[in-house]
Formats: C-alpha cells, sequence, structure tokens
C-alpha cells in the first residue's frame, strides 16, 4: 500500500517509521530490541490517543481514507463463491455499485454495496463510488431476486452520494432512488445495512433501508457532504469542518439519534490499518444480526422495519 | 467628432413630469417581460395571461384552487420543529424556525388535511415553499406520513403538492430519514390499491423529489417547473459544462419520461377530478 495518511496521523506515522529503521538496523551485534519495544509501546498509546480524540471532520477524513476497506475487501474477506451480478437489464452496467450471489456461513446472501477505487484508473471507472441511476436499478433488480428466493440481504454503504450528471437527471436519479426506498421498505427478506465509509445523502439511503443498520466506528452519515453544506450555508466549499461539527455525523451521533442499531468497533487506528481484523469483527456482527433477524415471520420482519423508520423524528405538538 | 448628431434632449428631463405609478399595481412579467397589471395577474391564477408563466403561489391558494369550496378540514396543524442538534450557522436553526413561523402563515413547510375534489374525498398534503424554501424535516415528513396512513385508515387516495429545495439540512440525519419513512408508508398504500397522485410544482428538488414526489401512480408537473435531483449549480460545478436549454423543466421531464402530465393551472382540478373517478372506484 502505498504511504497515505491523514495529517493528524503524521507523527504516528513518523514514529512508525522510527521503529521500522531501528528493526533494520538491529543486528547480533546491535540488539535494539528493548529499544524497539519502548517505542512500540509508545506508538500504541499514541495511535489510542489520537483516535479517540477524533473531531468530526477528522472522523469524516478516515471514512474517506483511501485504504479504507471497500465492499469488494469485505467480500473476499467475509464471504465465499462470490458470484457478481452485473447491469440493470435497462441500460448499463454500474460500476459505482457492485452486487451479487455469495456463501455467508453456509447460506447464500445477495451483496449490494458501494465501490469505490484506490488508484486513480479505478477511480474513475468507479465513478468515485458515486452511482448513476441504472447502479440503483442494479440493486432493486438483485433485491427483488433475492426476495423471490427467499435470500437475505447485506448492504455496504460507501458513496460521497449519487452523481450529479446530465445523464443521471435525464434517466431519473430521483426516481431511481425513491423506488428503492419504496421496495426496500416491503421485501419479505432480511435486510442488514452497513455503513463502511461515507454515508453521503439519498446516494446512500437508496440502498440503506433495512432491519439492521450498522456503522462502522469511523464511518459518517448524513444528509449532505459538509463540503455541500459549507457551500450552501456559507458559500464557501472549504468551511467543511465547521460543517461537519454542525451535521453530527459520526457514528456515535447517530447511534444517539436512535436511526442506526450498532457501532461496529474499528481496529486501533482505524480500519485502513487492519482490513483482516476489521473483516472479522464485522463478520461477527453481521451473523449474530442474521441469527436475529431469521427467528422473524416475513410479515413480522416488514412491519417492524416500517415502525422502525416510522419512529424517526423529532418535532413538538401544541 | 461624434457620429451621429443627438437631436433631442436626454431623456432625465423628463422625470419630473412621469404619473407616479403605486407600487405594485404593475408586474413586469419574468416570463415575457410584459408589464402586466397585478389584479389581473391574480385573478388569472397568478399565470401570466400573455406567455403562461406560472408564478409560484402559496399552499393555501393552492388548497384553494383544487378543493371543493369549504371541504377542507387542517390536521397537525399544531406540529412545530425543534432544534435538536443545536444547528448553527449564521443563525440558529432554532432562530429560522421562529422567524418563518412569525411570519404568520404556516407553522412548518407543509400543510395536511382532508377535502373533496369534485366531490371525491382526500388526503392531501400541500407544500409553502416561503417557510424555509419548502424543505422537508421531522414535521414535514411526520405530517406526510400521517397523511398517508390517514388514507389508508379512511380508503380514500392522496394527493400531495410538492414545492421544495429537497431535505432540511439543519436536522441532518433525520430529515434524510423522513425519505425513508414518507417513500415506506406509500408502499403500504399500494399494496392497499389507493391511488397517489403527485403534483410537482415549482421548484421540486433534491430529497422530495428522491422520494414521494416521484412515486407517484400519477406525476402531474405545472408548466415550466424545476423539476430534478441535483441543483443545477452542484451539476455544473461537477461536470464543468453547460447545461442544455430547458434542462430540469418539467417538459424537459415529460420528454425522458418522468412525469405523465403537464397541466395548466387552470385545468389543474378537473384534470385531477377524472383521474380520480377513474382510479378511485369505492365499494
Amino acid at each position: 500500500m502505498a504511504a497515505q495518511y491523514l495529517e493528524f496521523e503524521k507523527p504516528l506515522v513518523e514514529l512508525e517509521q522510527k521503529i521500522h529503521e531501528l528493526m533494520e538496523f538491529s543486528t547480533d551485534t546491535m540488539d535494539l530490541k528493548t529499544e524497539v519495544a519502548k517505542l512500540e509501546k509508545k506508538a500504541e498509546q499514541m495511535r489510542e490517543d489520537i483516535f479517540a480524540n477524533l473531531t468530526r471532520w477528522q472522523t469524516a477524513q478516515v471514512a474517506r481514507h483511501i485504504n479504507r476497506p471497500f465492499t469488494l475487501d469485505y467480500v473476499s474477506r467475509i464471504f465465499t463463491d462470490f458470484v457478481e451480478l452485473h447491469g440493470d437489464r435497462q441500460f448499463g452496467d454500474d460500476h459505482a455499485i457492485v452486487g451479487g450471489l455469495a456463501q455467508f456461513e453456509g447460506e447464500p446472501v445477495m451483496i449490494i454495496g458501494h465501490q469505490k477505487g484506490r488508484d486513480t484508473k479505478e477511480k474513475v471507472y468507479r465513478n468515485f463510488g458515486m452511482p448513476n441511476p441504472e447502479g440503483y436499478r442494479k440493486a432493486l433488480r438483485l433485491m427483488e431476486m433475492a426476495e423471490r428466493f427467499q435470500i437475505p440481504i447485506i448492504t455496504f454503504v460507501d458513496t460521497p452520494g449519487a452523481f450529479p450528471g446530465i445523464g443521471a437527471e435525464e434517466r431519473g436519479q430521483a426516481e431511481a432512488i425513491a423506488r428503492n426506498l419504496r421496495e426496500m421498505a416491503r421485501f419479505k427478506t432480511p435486510i442488514i445495512v452497513v455503513v463502511t465509509g461515507e454515508g453521503g445523502s439519498g446516494g446512500a439511503l437508496a440502498i440503506a433501508v433495512g432491519d439492521r443498520v450498522l456503522m462502522l466506528e469511523y464511518s459518517v452519515y448524513a444528509v449532505i457532504s459538509p463540503e455541500g453544506c459549507a457551500a450552501i450555508l456559507w458559500s464557501d466549499g472549504t468551511k467543511g469542518e465547521q460543517a461537519a461539527e454542525a451535521l453530527k455525523l459520526t457514528a456515535k451521533d447517530i447511534k444517539d439519534l436512535d436511526v442506526i442499531d450498532e457501532i461496529v468497533k474499528e481496529p486501533v487506528g482505524g480500519a485502513h490499518r487492519d482490513h483482516d481484523a476489521m473483516a472479522k469483527t464485522l463478520r461477527e456482527a453481521l451473523s449474530r444480526n442474521l441469527k436475529e433477524l431469521k427467528t422473524l415471520a416475513p410479515e413480522q420482519l416488514v412491519e417492524e422495519r416500517y415502525q422502525k423508520f416510522r419512529k424517526m423524528s423529532r418535532f413538538v405538538e401544541m | 467628432m461624434a457620429w451621429f448628431k443627438r437631436e433631442k434632449a436626454p431623456m432625465a428631463q423628463a422625470e419630473g413630469k412621469r404619473v407616479k405609478v403605486p407600487e405594485g399595481l404593475w408586474t413586469k412579467c419574468v416570463g415575457c417581460k410584459e408589464t402586466l397589471i397585478t389584479k389581473e395577474l391574480e385573478k388569472n391564477l397568478n399565470v401570466c395571461p400573455k406567455c403562461n408563466h406560472h408564478y409560484r403561489i402559496s399552499a393555501r391558494q393552492r388548497l384553494d384552487l383544487l378543493l371543493d369550496q369549504g371541504s377542507f378540514v387542517e390536521f397537525d396543524a399544531g406540529m412545530v420543529s425543534v432544534d435538536f442538534l443545536a444547528f448553527k450557522d449564521s443563525k440558529s436553526y432554532q432562530e429560522r424556525i421562529n422567524a418563518a413561523v412569525a411570519k404568520g402563515g404556516s407553522k412548518d413547510a407543509v400543510i395536511c388535511g382532508e377535502g373533496k375534489i369534485e366531490g371525491t374525498p382526500v388526503q392531501m398534503a400541500v407544500f409553502d415553499f416561503s417557510f424555509m424554501g419548502g424543505s422537508m424535516g421531522s414535521v414535514v415528513g411526520e405530517k406526510i406520513t400521517r397523511v398517508i396512513e390517514r388514507a389508508l385508515e379512511k380508503l380514500t387516495p392522496v394527493i400531495i403538492v410538492s414545492a421544495s429545495g429537497g431535505a432540511r439540512m439543519q436536522e441532518s440525519i433525520l430529515s434524510l430519514m423522513q425519505m425513508a419513512k414518507t417513500s415506506a408508508a406509500l408502499a403500504k398504500l399500494r399494496e392497499a390499491g389507493l391511488p397517489f397522485v403527485s403534483i410537482l410544482t415549482d421548484p421540486t428538488t433534491g430529497g422530495v423529489t428522491a422520494s414521494f414526489a416521484m412515486l407517484g401512480d400519477v406525476n402531474m408537473a405545472e408548466p415550466k417547473a424545476l423539476i430534478g435531483f441535483a441543483g443545477p449549480r452542484v451539476i455544473e460545478q461537477t461536470i464543468r459544462q453547460k447545461l442544455p436549454e430547458g434542462f430540469q423543466r418539467a417538459e424537459y421531464l415529460l420528454e425522458h419520461g418522468m412525469v405523465d402530465l403537464i397541466v395548466d393551472r387552470k385545468d389543474m382540478k378537473g384534470t385531477l377530478s377524472r383521474i380520480l373517478k377513474m382510479l378511485h372506484r369505492p365499494a
């Protein structure tokens, strides 16, 4: 992986480099083990300190980290026999959303998720994780299939938002999102949603209506991106930091509003530092939630899902 | 030396002799630049008699226009937004709510109730764009969900007239969830076989378009209404291209198959009534 790090990770990364150098120097004649161990302990402490006190803006940076695991990184670590299924059967195949069948603990599941790219070429290929209407329609087609074959649905949410383009508008971006919201509310099969990175507005929600909604510890979820919010409120897209604070977009903020069911703990220093460890924790959470949902009759599942979203509001009545 | 000789005195001298026109008596049409008599414009349902430009109207005017006289009963009028996130930009959300309420119209961006359209009972929601840009927060989402649930209970059609900038940023994640909530309620309405007619007026964008407003059994728009998901400015900045002529206007959506029909304001009630009588035939 390329040496990519965020500004506030810098002291940590420098320390880690120093440890690495010391370890290379270390020979039989010059044993630096005790020195290395001391520094490693320091690094660990630093990692904990930094990540225990992230601001909302810093959390958003972690959520967007280039090395953060994307949908396909989880697919290869959590599931087996993945068969990717392409296309919406109407217009095309959207590379910003991937989907397909896979085995999870001996049972088939339907996987749907936003997909971002890591290098420039792949970023462009994945349209930076911003779907067009055909992406949402592919997702819908696969979810309908899942319901027909009584297969649970697991979705991975990680998008800056639905793509704002001429073609997207022409082909009905709004209609595609709206239809998914309506249909996901009534599918008679379990749906588990995991916000893994950026939960960007309607583009995220369009695959995020489920019986259980989980968020990774340093993921974010909001009605608009901090930059977009800043552009509207202060006519200044660079005031993202202020906007992130105002939007209350962290997993803890969202949990406090009862919009999600569970926060999935990340490895110390963030999911981008250890994909395997992150996948392992997430697999356990998925397994546990799926077992619970499987005990519910389909009608009960749908009614509870309705009531879950029905309750989401804050107002006063005079 | 000047090429043309100025023969007449400059216009400025005539200024003093001009008859002073009281403000508001005349309106220069934003559509065709014609000068119209304001009273006549109002009498014509705020539609320019020359170019058919449809001006925005208030929620109350819309209710008068569409419902049988005296048939409207308002519900949930006392529902008020709260600043539960302590959201602040140049002003706090609470201040914005207070200011909008103080304007004396409605207490939030949608007016809901029941009424009759040429005798057919309907549950109805009408957006008030003048209240924080018709944005949808908890109150709007809750009121619209109740409209749909009431229709399920009383077995009536649902009519929603949208005019909204989208989800209300100041309620962040909870305003986003109103999209899911209202759409879920529409899933129930659909299963129950009750009609939903969505009327899209200028402007309907963002999270409102991307939820109930696009989910009508029939989607009806007013001429030239701006209807879209992303705002034109955002699109222009993203793709760095000029937008095509008439982009995101009702006629453009009709051409791309996103709305069923465009209806002039004066024909709205009649068209609505005809559709309802065919779709809704109570036993």
